[in-house]
């Protein structure tokens, strides 16, 4: 039997939906700014983050609707629950990507301390795991979303190899020092995307599976 | 389950030729809420009521199978039934008082027992009516009669009566599907209250309700025992598809 409920719950998904998309749109901006030294597009990063914050508002303003008028059950209060949830870290990687844009705007002003290379290859990755992630919610695939959790290492070592190389820069010439501390919190903010998406992950395997795995793998 | 007070095993049960429940299995645990689900039709009062073999009273029923109570089979020929009802008290969706007095129809089932001291008689019916949290609405009231009260009164009125003789167990068939959200709010907190001192299992067909009241919950449907679990597993993650789309409201 398809319910008037079960409409309002596809808007909700829609509306999730959407938000992940401009989420991945800002970390995509806010990398572009940073590599192709692009400040005009680091501007355009906070419109998209008012965007993300208006958005999560309204889906928990949705989803406390629905949790009040309809009193949702089981599989349906899973999604509701786990809907507000990923909206919030959505909204919090849309928070990181202004940080990059932010040290993007700085780096632009100085010439390049070195070519990108890990930075675009962290922020691939980190992009990639926020896409999986919501293709599993999509497609309904908690595998996917349980691949996305296991490539959080990866992001986590990119970002410890590029530390080290970035202290070297520092120790062998503090003239360095201002341009490989933006680095750092650059990469910084990209693990701690990938946290937010690998958290995802977790939300979704709770949303299909009804099983709790943070802090377990 | 460790030491269920019901245990139901391989019952079968018959309105004439019509099968109305299939085999079904199940234990019911002492000092807990078991709340019965399902849609109209699906066998839940029927195995409400081979508990306190109500059925015994409609004719061309048969039933197959066993149901015990603390481990004693409730459907061997030398069961006193006057003893096994006043063990299982029973709480229907119509509240029923006597035409009596409130007094009389707490004290209704203690005369039977042959308590005919006032002062024993009037200290059970103060305490059964405590217990059903009424006490405080009709003490001053007590011999006027018990039709006067209000809808939610008489079902409470109604539990009194039947936990003045002091039963294990209380079936409770829909008890408040014919009460306004407060009143049904009343009860839905005695139960909770009471289960301290008694078991029971409650048929509805409020969904929240059973979320509401019960430590478990049993799904049926087609006569057959879908789906039995803590009441938290059934409503956060059932294991049946069945189960769930009752549950969300899909189907039934």
């Amino acid at each position: 039997m398809k319910l008037h409920f079960d409409q309002e719950l596809a808007k909700l998904k829609e509306e999730l939906l959407r938000m992940s998309a401009l989420a991945e749109q800002s970390v995509a901006e806010a990398l572009k700014a940073l590599v192709q030294r692009d400040s005009a597009l680091a501007k355009k990063v906070h419109a998209t983050d008012d965007s993300l914050d208006k958005l999560q508002m309204e889906i928990d303003d949705c989803c406390v609707q629905l949790i009040a008028l309809r009193q949702p059950k089981a599989r349906d209060l899973r999604f509701i629950v786990m809907t507000m949830k990923i909206s919030a870290e959505l909204e919090r990687i849309g928070d990181q990507a202004v940080n990059i844009a932010h040290r993007a705007e700085e780096l632009n002003k100085e010439p390049l301390l070195k070519p990108l290379m890990d930075i675009p290859r962290m922020a691939e990755k980190a992009q990639s795991m926020i896409h999986d992630a919501l293709d599993a919610f999509v497609y309904e695939k908690p595998e996917v979303a349980r691949q996305v959790i296991r490539r959080d290492d990866e992001v986590d070592q990119l970002n410890r190899q590029l530390h080290r190389e970035l202290t070297s820069f520092m120790i062998e010439n503090p003239q360095t020092i201002t341009r490989a501390l933006n680095l750092m919190n650059v990469a910084h903010n990209l693990e701690r995307i990938a946290d937010y998406a690998s958290n995802i992950a977790e939300e979704i395997v709770y949303l299909y599976e009804a099983r709790d795995i943070r802090h377990s793998h | 389950m460790s030491n269920p007070i019901i245990q139901i095993r391989g019952l079968n049960f018959w309105y004439g030729c019509k099968q109305a429940l299939f085999d079904v299995n199940a234990d019911i645990a002492p000092h807990q809420v078991t709340a019965f689900i399902g849609p109209s039709g699906c066998g839940k009062s029927t195995l409400l009521r081979c508990f306190n073999r109500m059925n015994d009273l409609i004719e061309h029923t048969r039933l197959d199978g066993r149901i015990t109570l603390h481990g004693q089979d409730i459907y061997v020929p030398e069961v006193d039934m006057i003893e096994l009802r006043k063990r299982i008290g029973m709480v229907f969706q119509k509240s029923n008082p006597f035409p009596k007095s409130i007094f009389d129809n707490v004290a209704y089932g203690l005369r039977i027992q042959g308590i005919k001291q006032k002062p024993e008689l009037t200290e059970r019916v103060e305490l059964s009516l405590r217990k059903a949290a009424l006490w405080d609405e009709v003490k001053d009231r007590l011999h006027e009669s018990a039709l006067q009260l209000s809808g939610g009164q008489q079902q409470r009125l109604c539990i009194a009566r039947a936990i003045a003789v002091e039963p294990k167990i209380l079936l409770m068939d829909e008890p408040c599907s014919a009460l306004d959200p407060t009143a049904t709010a009343r009860i839905e907190e005695l139960i909770q209250d009471l289960k301290q001192d008694y078991t029971i299992v409650i048929v509805t067909h409020n969904m929240q309700q059973a979320a509401r009241v019960s430590d478990y919950s049993a799904f049926f449907y087609l006569g057959g025992l879908i789906e039995f679990d803590t009441t938290q597993k059934m409503f956060t993650n059932p294991a049946n598809k069945q189960t769930e789309d009752y549950i969300t409201g899909r189907f039934g």
